[in-house]
């Protein structure tokens, strides 16, 4: 399959997390994944967007979350963006359990279930200026290469 | 993402429809605490079912009420978890401390025959 991307920018709210790993998974269905990947996706896609509104914009409905999908033959590669606080210690935010927010119930899971479900993750963020997370994951079907 | 709450005796069924996540984890936090409240109920049956979707915020509510009902000395149990969910639920450590059945009404028989 010829590498193929999409590009979806949403207001950093709540009721779009849904929307956005729909997206991307339905981005994904042309490399005819097995419904237990797609799941996988959809949460690693859930995860990073939710990091997205909750951290880097402080849940207050501002600012833009910026996702990007490269799709080449059975690998996907998404990029989630903002351009929020940015992360101090990144280390210290990927270990399992850690959140600075236990007040509102988080689990301290987002980058142990990202690092879990995808093949790679890598973090790249400059404090006051913004985060990427870059995840990357090859799915196991056969793609059909004369797919739209 | 629905709730609909029953309650057994002294226990709160609760089943939720649709999707666990960040955004609609206020609903069912609320729709359960709710019950929690009266002093009468005292154990959580969790029937995930018709559960489509679960992320990272599932695990902080699911271990919010947990911590709840731990409070009043009660028992929490979960049944009908998909194959994706109950990873989840492994990662979060939920697995340690809560009990997994295969249908409510092995979950319940199960809560009532120890209250």
């Amino acid at each position: 399959m010829l590498m193929n991307y999409m590009v979806l920018e949403i207001p950093a709210r709540s009721e779009n997390e849904s929307f956005a790993r729909v997206t991307v998974a339905a981005f994904a269905a042309r490399l005819d994944p097995t419904l237990e990947e797609l799941n996988e996706l959809k949460t690693a896609v859930s995860e990073a967007v939710t990091n997205c509104i909750l951290h880097a914009y402080h849940s207050d409905g501002e600012g833009v979350v910026r996702i990007r999908a490269v799709v080449e033959d059975k690998k996907m590669v998404v990029e989630i963006h903002d351009e929020g606080k940015g992360i101090e210690d990144i280390a210290r935010a990927r270990e399992p359990l850690y959140t600075d927010k236990p007040e509102l119930e988080r689990s301290g899971m987002g980058f142990t279930i990202m690092e879990n479900f995808m093949d790679e993750v890598s973090v790249h963020s400059s404090p006051g200026r913004g985060t990427v997370i870059k995840m990357s994951k090859l799915f196991s079907g056969t793609v059909n290469k004369n797919s739209h | 993402m629905r709730v609909q709450v029953v309650r057994k005796k002294n226990s709160l069924i609760a089943r939720l429809k649709g999707e666990l996540d960040h955004h609609t984890a206020a609903l069912f936090r609320e729709a359960v605490d709710r019950e929690l409240k009266k002093e009468s109920v005292q154990n959580l049956v969790l029937n995930l079912q018709n559960l489509t979707f679960m992320d990272s915020s599932g695990i902080g509510a699911i271990l919010g009420r947990y911590n709840r009902v731990k409070e009043k000395g009660g028992r929490v149990v979960i049944c009908g978890c998909s194959k994706h969910v109950k990873k989840l639920l492994q990662l979060g450590g939920l697995l340690k401390i809560i009990p997994v059945y295969s249908d409510e009404s092995s979950a319940v028989a199960e809560i009532m025959s120890k209250s």
